[in-house]
């Protein structure tokens, strides 16, 4: 038997100190907002679609090539921040270069700046 | 026969016996397995959810009555002549039970999803043997109170782990991982035991609540102290001792990775647990040299420090990374520092409201970080059995012929972005919260890389589960039931955690946090 405390609890606000989060509402407004769209959304033209010509895919004037090739794969997708930010990334591929002996050297680095904190400190 | 009393011996042995029936189990595995595979791989479930009953049994009545549970090996009383701590024991509080609840809800999925996900593989009766090795090795580490006990069980978990990385023997990445991972391993365990060492030299004393009674802070006492934490960091993965984990977690079985995921937790709980308790008493009591500044404060500070490296770095690598399985390994790397980040953001504000809050959302990140990385971890070996391909460069149009693998990615995508309404969100609003308390830019930073980690999930949804059907996927199917079953296990998990985040808090993560902060009750549990 689910007790009404249980229920309660259910229903309960998380507070965070200086805020309040309760998924249940969240969810509730979530779905409100939904209806209202889908409700909006059925007030369109249902021959409101884009045809022939328009309807086209743009490619700065370059053929369009099949649909296959036309998929951005895992690397191109975030090409101008990882370019933008390149100067970082050549350090961190320094970092992450596959050998175990500078994995062991970070690690007695790290050490190294333990022992001085807590000795100077 | 009673059956209450039964229970009650079950309850009082429990500690030993979530050690004893994985490791009994590991050894008669191969035994089984000559009797035949599926019944191999149903006596490993059967290991593994009965240890897990154990486990259930355990932290209920922990987490119920805010209790501590000592077992002694060889006796009744963890003392000698009312001073002298030489039996082996195990001592179960609130946070001893809450990380035994992770790793016993990542092993259940773990071996859930091996049936399928292994059939195709020779070699089985070992790898079997060896993934119940490394869960015994993890609840060793999770629940022993003694200081080289826990050393015995990081080996058992290293050595475990090492081999299963290193599983697909004939691939060179796999092997290469495996001898990165046991190297690393090997090197911070022996500066624990070298610390361990340490302390045996001045206390006389191996047991951690003895020596949380009488740690004075000395000079060794410091460098002692060093060595655990930077041997315990770097099985926990914070930069930049973390290179080991992406290398490791993206080499592994997935069935692997996820289990891989509890041992490095287990490595977080281990600092966790020298730092406020075995040293808990100097910390949380001494100034430094220079005077009146908390010495909490100071490794707080340092703490905070190393968290918003981490979660730079691994956010940052995550965003580039183009191997599915190495991504997840990076995103991983990010979310420990958000839990580091609460800890010690935590310890700088200690005593106020926004400290505790701190601490309780960096406790209840820990369980979702494992759910929400487990969860991918799971779709990401999905995409791999479907696919035979990790690399999101590869891949595309999955969400085509992968209906409801697509949608447990879409959960995890959402749950380790911390998005909303799901669990990761309520952690991480807690962090959020509270570290602005201490310093905007914390939380600036915070959410900044929660951003980036929504922005490389979704190029990871993009790049594989998007767009039209490739032709050399055309014959892909839904992944067998035992793999649906484990990832929707794990799924429940994360959308209970979202939507009741009060009841988990109230359950679990309060008692946990107790236990954490009081030490005194932990070396209650052995000194009277």
């Amino acid at each position: 038997m689910i007790s009404p405390e249980f229920l309660y609890s259910l229903l309960e606000t998380l507070r965070t100190g200086s805020g309040v989060w309760n998924p249940i509402s969240w969810i509730i407004v979530f779905v409100v907002a939904f209806l209202v769209v889908y409700i909006v959304r059925g007030f369109g033209k249902e021959d409101s679609q884009v045809k022939g010509e328009k309807a086209k895919v743009f490619l700065s004037g370059n053929p369009e090539l099949e649909k296959e090739k036309m998929h951005v794969g895992g690397s191109n997708l975030y090409w101008g921040f990882t370019d933008m930010l390149s100067w970082v990334y050549r350090g961190l591929d320094k970092m992450h270069n596959g050998n175990v002996s500078d994995y062991i050297f970070w690690f007695v680095i790290v050490l190294g700046i333990f022992f001085i904190l807590l000795g100077v400190l | 026969m009673n059956i209450a009393i039964d229970m009650d011996w079950l309850l009082t042995h429990s500690p030993a016996l979530i050690v004893a029936i994985p490791l009994l189990g590991a050894f008669i595995t191969p035994l089984i397995s000559k009797i035949g595979d599926s019944v191999r791989n149903a006596w490993a479930i059967f290991i593994v959810l009965l240890t897990s009953f154990f486990v259930f049994l355990l932290a209920n009545d922990i987490l119920t009555n805010g209790s501590v549970r000592t077992y002694v090996f060889g006796g009744n009383t963890a003392l000698i002549n009312n001073s002298f701590a030489v039996r082996i024991l195990f001592e179960v509080d609130g946070m001893n039970a809450f990380i035994a609840i992770i790793a016993a809800v990542l092993a259940i999925a773990g071996i859930i999803y091996s049936w399928s996900f292994m059939k195709e593989h020779t070699g089985l009766d070992k790898y079997y043997t060896l993934v119940l090795l490394m869960i015994a090795g993890m609840f060793g580490m999770i629940l022993t109170g003694d200081m080289f006990n826990f050393f015995v069980f990081i080996e058992i978990t290293s050595i475990a782990s090492c081999a299963l990385i290193a599983f697909y023997t004939n691939k060179g990445k796999a092997v290469d991982a495996g001898f990165k991972y046991i190297v690393i391993s090997s090197v911070g365990a022996l500066f624990i035991l070298l610390a361990i060492g340490i302390l045996y030299s001045q206390y006389n004393a191996l047991n951690m609540a003895v020596l949380a009674g009488n740690i004075q802070y000395t000079f060794l006492d410091k460098i002692a102290f060093g060595l655990l934490i930077g041997g315990l960091a770097m099985k926990a993965g914070i930069v930049p001792m973390h290179m080991w984990l992406p290398d490791a977690y993206g080499r592994a079985p997935s069935s692997v990775s996820i289990i891989l995921v509890g041992t490095t937790l287990a490595g977080l709980y281990g600092a966790l647990r020298m730092t406020f308790t075995v040293y808990g008493n100097s910390l949380l009591t001494a100034t430094t040299n220079k005077g009146d500044i908390p010495l909490y404060s100071i490794i707080g500070a340092i703490i905070v420090s190393l968290a918003i490296v981490t979660i730079l770095i691994g956010v940052l690598m995550a965003l580039k990374e183009s191997d599915f399985k190495r991504m997840i390994g990076f995103a991983a790397v990010g979310e420990i520092g958000y839990m580091i980040l609460a800890v010690g953001a935590a310890l700088l504000a200690l005593g106020t409201t926004y400290g505790d809050k701190a601490l309780t959302g960096g406790i209840f990140h820990i369980i979702n970080d494992a759910l929400d990385v487990g969860l991918l971890f799971l779709v990401a070996g999905a995409v791999y059995y479907v696919t035979k391909e990790t690399s999101l460069n590869k891949l595309g149009g999955l969400a085509r012929h992968m209906k409801y693998t697509t949608v447990f990615f879409v959960i995890g995508l959402f749950a380790v972005s911390g998005m909303p309404p799901l669990n990761g969100f309520a952690s991480k609003l807690l962090i959020y919260q509270s570290t602005y308390q201490v310093n905007p830019i914390l939380a600036i930073v915070a959410i900044l890389c929660s951003i980036l980690l929504l922005a490389a999930f979704v190029k990871v949804f993009h790049s594989a589960f998007l767009g039209p059907k490739i032709s050399k996927f055309e014959g892909a199917r839904e992944v067998p039931k035992s793999m649906l079953i484990a990832m929707g296990f794990i799924a429940c998990f994360i959308i209970f955690f979202g939507l009741f985040p009060n009841i988990v808090i109230n359950s679990i993560i309060e008692p946990a946090k107790d236990a954490i902060l009081n030490y005194t009750s932990y070396i209650g549990g052995i000194i009277p």
